[in-house]
């Protein structure tokens, strides 16, 4: 993975409680990470601030894997 | 007991007679308040009267723009937002066959979806702090009814489901959301009753007197603090007995 795809999984990893080696490119945060749709709103929050970019309502609800995450992170982010 | 030492709380409408009390209550408590209004003059009376940890905060809840900035305002001044009081509301009382448009409008706007914004907005940081406390001023009127108020009541009751929804989708964040419903309290509201309207509300009320809002402010501090943790989605009903559900 990516510096960008490091730093996702780190906050998907302590925001979720899960093992790290779960936390793959396809894994989707609610049907293999265990998350809620608040936990996807704290997520889209997390990365929010780690990568210092404003990711809209439309944008954040394509986001359903840890890859999507990573993509779009890539693309935006600003730190 | 009940002390807000170190948390900071945003209070609508603190010029008026219950927001003001609740601002003051707030404070004597140990919270760092920001006062918001749409008079500027009164709430830089009401900073210049408690002096320290106040914050003036003027806003017209009628215009969405403005709302939206408040809380981003409040979260600049104090650094963080633990307290956000819904207090602010408006009546524009008629008939229901005659009511207007426009007073609707206005009523649903500042009395329901200014709060509704503000308590979105707030909500995020309190999600990351895995703290928060929203409190909304309701009203009696908003589970009894009242004839003349078909907007006051709607947004009052609407007030109540908002709570009660978010309330759920949050308390696993460890923010509570509740309602707190005067009801006849002594304010500006009810000082123009004449005494013939008075003895006909008072007849109502087995407690025999109006409320204070020094009553209703008790309520909110006990909902804002610490020991309320197990409280959600509830209306506490501050009205003398005038109505017990």
């Amino acid at each position: 993975m990516s510096d960008i795809g490091e730093r996702v999984k780190k906050i998907v990893v302590e925001h979720l409680g899960v093992e790290p080696d779960k936390v793959t490119e396809s894994a989707s945060f609610i049907d293999d990470l265990g998350a809620d749709s608040l936990d996807t709103v704290e997520l889209v929050m997390a990365f929010e601030e780690e990568f210092g970019c404003e990711i809209p309502d439309d944008a954040a609800e394509t986001i359903l894997t840890v890859g999507d995450a990573v993509k779009f992170l890539e693309k935006n982010a600003k730190s | 007991m009940f002390d807000l030492t170190g948390k900071t709380a945003l209070v609508t409408g603190a010029t008026g007679g219950i927001g003001g009390a609740i601002a003051r209550a707030l404070h004597r408590q140990g919270a760092t308040v920001a006062v918001s209004g749409t008079k500027a003059d009164r709430l830089e009376a009401l900073k210049a009267e408690l002096g320290e940890r106040v914050h003036v905060l003027p806003c017209n809840l009628a215009d969405r723009a403005e709302v939206e900035k408040l809380v981003p305002a409040a979260e600049a001044a104090m650094g963080q937002l633990d307290i956000l009081v819904n207090n602010a509301g408006l009546t524009r009382d008629n008939l229901f066959m005659r009511m207007k448009d426009a007073e609707w409008d206005d009523v649903i706007a500042v009395d329901l979806t200014a709060a509704f914004v503000l308590a979105r907005s707030a909500v995020k940081g309190m999600m990351r702090r895995r703290f928060g406390r929203i409190v909304s001023i309701t009203s009696v009127v908003g589970v009894s009814g009242n004839p003349g108020q078909g907007n006051y009541a709607a947004a009052k009751a609407g007030m109540i489901g908002m709570s009660k929804a978010l309330a759920q989708e949050v308390a696993s964040r460890g923010i509570t959301v509740n309602c707190v419903a005067p009801g006849f309290i002594q304010t500006a509201m009810t000082d123009v009753l004449n005494e013939k309207q008075r003895e006909t509300v008072l007849s109502r009320v087995p407690a025999g007197r109006l409320g204070t809002s020094e009553e209703i402010a008790a309520a909110v501090v006990y909902l804002a603090s610490d020991q309320a943790a197990y409280t959600t989605g509830q209306t506490l009903h501050v009205n003398g007995g005038m109505v017990m559900i």
